[in-house]
């Protein structure tokens, strides 16, 4: 356990001195939307549409921080670092994927009030509690795809193109899942309630995931 | 060497593939409401079953890899997915004419069935490239495994996910209790011949693979001019 935090600790005070990773996926979230504006031609979006640039807004922001994720460890011996400490590997996709949903976090801190002040038509008030639960899962299950496919892409010659090539499919269910809960919530005219039918489905996503990226990550590091 | 018992194994497929499809044609009913385009039915949904377990069998093979680390399981989990790769775009096809057909269009966005397959086809078209990308030999066939493992486990998780969304109108293969027993008989038929069909395609690529590995070794070890070796998705043994 003092692993995992001696290594999330490392991940957090990296960020917070480079800023490599957050304050660029705040811009390009903004940036989404205004393209968003424009090329659908709306001032303001509600129900499914909205639900439909939230979740891809948040998944293509997110891709620059998967991108990033492992990259000064690749390239400034992170890796031979945490190879010759004697703790079992799995620990670094742990971090990983906890200092990933950090970074979504933050990252929907500035997002979501943006998108409710620039596009949303009936406003977050109506349903934050279960908003709240379902950027939570989504992050999740993005940071779990995001930290081992991240591990995958930046050991490969062209890890910029190949990270989001292999995690974009795998995410698909976490999209279709998260944008069938989010429609009801950003209903105009009242929010309807969570299906729970979805939130099963993420929630089994998350955990089958998290489960599965931790039997397989140890031999990614092998060498 | 490599390739004992193919011939016997190809004829056999032949066999049961042609007559598989001789049963489909003439012994199967028509179906009351579709008709004669519904025979496509057996090409498509054999082609579908045994390239999405083809998916899984790689996965499993990758476990093996990993644990025994034995190049040969990293061989056969290549070969298995590439193989369902091409079923795919035969089921992809196929599908799309009887999509054309039968509700009139080429692609059908509401159909979880259709676009599940086509995620699962997507996730596995990068398997080549990532493969292709790692250069350390030893390397690529560790991330390789990793990448089926993780791939195998999602295909019946996407399933799952996009089949809890409400079918409209892709036909169910099971399930629905409808089916007479001459249909049902015609489609066993039908996916033996193209699980014989799968293997014996798997055979013959890990024979060629394993000659082709022995002949470069063998041309090192003699005439020492084995050719430079070029960099590839596939492994070599």
């Amino acid at each position: 356990m003092s692993v995992l935090a001696a290594l999330l600790r490392k991940e957090l005070r990296l960020e917070l001195r480079t800023l490599e990773s957050v304050p660029g996926m705040m811009l390009f979230s903004l940036t989404i939307f205004v393209v968003f504006h424009f090329a659908l031609d709306r001032a303001t979006v509600e129900g499914d549409l909205a639900a439909g640039i939230l979740v891809v807004t948040l998944l293509f922001a997110g891709m620059l921080g998967l991108n990033r994720l492992y990259v000064a460890d690749e390239e400034q011996g992170g890796f031979d670092g945490f190879l010759l400490a004697p703790v079992d590997r799995t620990w670094l996709f742990v971090a990983k994927a906890i200092a990933l949903f950090a970074y979504l976090v933050a990252l929907e801190i500035v997002m979501v009030p943006a998108f409710a002040l620039l596009l949303l038509e009936p406003g977050l008030g109506q349903a934050l509690p279960e908003l709240l639960l379902v950027l939570a899962l989504t992050n999740a299950g993005f940071a779990i795809i995001a930290a081992l496919v991240g591990a995958i892409a930046v050991r490969t010659r062209a890890r910029d193109l190949l990270g989001p090539l292999i995690a974009l499919p795998l995410l698909v269910p976490v999209v279709i899942a998260a944008a069938g809960l989010l429609e009801p919530l950003l209903r105009e005219g009242g929010a309807g309630g969570l299906d729970a039918k979805w939130l099963a489905i993420l929630g089994l996503y998350d955990l089958v995931f998290g489960l599965l990226s931790v039997a397989v990550f140890d031999p990614l590091l092998e060498d | 060497m490599y390739g004992k018992g193919l011939r016997g194994l190809s004829v056999a497929t032949i066999v049961v593939l042609v007559g598989a499809f001789a049963v489909a044609a003439f012994y199967a009913p028509l179906d009351a409401d579709q008709g004669f385009r519904q025979k496509i039915f057996y090409l498509h949904v054999p082609l579908a079953i045994v390239a999405l377990a083809g998916f899984i069998v790689a996965g499993l093979l990758a476990i093996q890899h990993l644990r025994t680390r034995e190049p040969i399981w990293d061989l056969r989990s290549y070969v298995a997915i590439h193989i369902s790769l091409i079923l795919g775009v035969a089921v992809l096809v196929t599908g799309a004419i009887w999509a054309k057909t039968s509700w009139g269009v080429w692609w059908l966005w509401d159909e979880p069935t259709l676009v599940s397959f086509l995620i699962v086809f997507l996730l596995y078209g990068t398997y080549t490239p990532m493969r292709f990308a790692i250069e350390d030999r030893e390397r690529q066939a560790r991330y390789a495994s990793v990448f089926a493992i993780a791939a195998g486990a999602f295909v019946p998780i996407c399933f799952g996910a996009v089949r809890a969304q409400p079918q409209e109108v892709h036909p169910q293969t099971f399930g629905s209790g409808e089916l007479p027993g001459s249909m049902w008989l015609t489609f066993l038929v039908c996916l033996a011949g193209m699980a014989l069909l799968f293997y014996t395609l798997y055979r013959f690529e890990i024979a060629t693979k394993l000659a082709r590995g022995r002949l470069r070794s063998l041309r090192r070890q003699l005439l020492d001019d084995a050719p430079v070796q070029r960099r590839s998705a596939a492994p070599i043994i």
